[in-house]
């Protein structure tokens, strides 16, 4: 999951913005997003059964 | 002294070109128009992405028309353009269904397919001077 967040928000940094700083400023909010989404969704989901 | 991407707006004669190059290759489009460093991030991320996805056992999955959801998890995975002929040349790719990772393998492939996708889009908008 960190592994494919990290690939997704290097592209899509590179992808909407244009200046290097906004970039990684960008890519790095998102990261956060995607592993704090995980994160989150693995606790709801945790009482769920299988 | 850098310019601002204002300034750097272009149209070319050649969008659609463009478009097939930057689908063939991961961000030769981006290369091609100019702007380098995107081009470079693309062809390695997305490249990496795609290896690590056949790492995990991900399949390349076959155009079969009877199995909609194949079929468009076939074209996902065409997307990626170059790495994806090379695979399929190699014999790579046909996946370990009982595999732990096979479908972590799965969503790698087929994001780095999309992600290609929409930097062809982004590298036509350049060429098309919307950017």
């Amino acid at each position: 999951m960190v592994i494919f967040s990290l690939f997704v928000s290097v592209v899509f940094a590179v992808l909407t913005r244009d200046d290097p700083k906004e970039q990684l400023k960008f890519g790095a909010r998102l990261f956060g997003g995607f592993i704090g989404a995980g994160i989150l969704m693995g606790w709801l989901l945790y009482p769920l059964p299988l | 002294m850098r310019a601002a991407p204002a300034d750097r707006t272009q149209t070319t004669s050649t969008p659609y070109l463009i478009c097939a190059l930057a689908w063939f290759l991961p961000g030769a489009g981006h290369f091609w128009l100019g702007r380098r460093q995107k081009g470079i991030v693309f062809l390695v991320a997305l490249s990496l992405m795609f290896a690590f996805g056949l790492w995990l056992q991900g399949r390349l999955f076959p155009f079969e028309i009877t199995q909609p959801l194949v079929a468009l998890m076939a074209v996902a995975d065409v997307g990626v353009g170059l790495p994806y002929f090379v695979a399929r040349t190699a014999g790579i790719g046909a996946g370990d269904v009982v595999a732990v990772t096979y479908e972590y393998g799965n969503t790698f492939i087929i994001a780095a397919g999309l992600l290609n996708m929409l930097v062809v889009l982004d590298a036509f908008d350049i060429a098309k001077g919307r950017k």
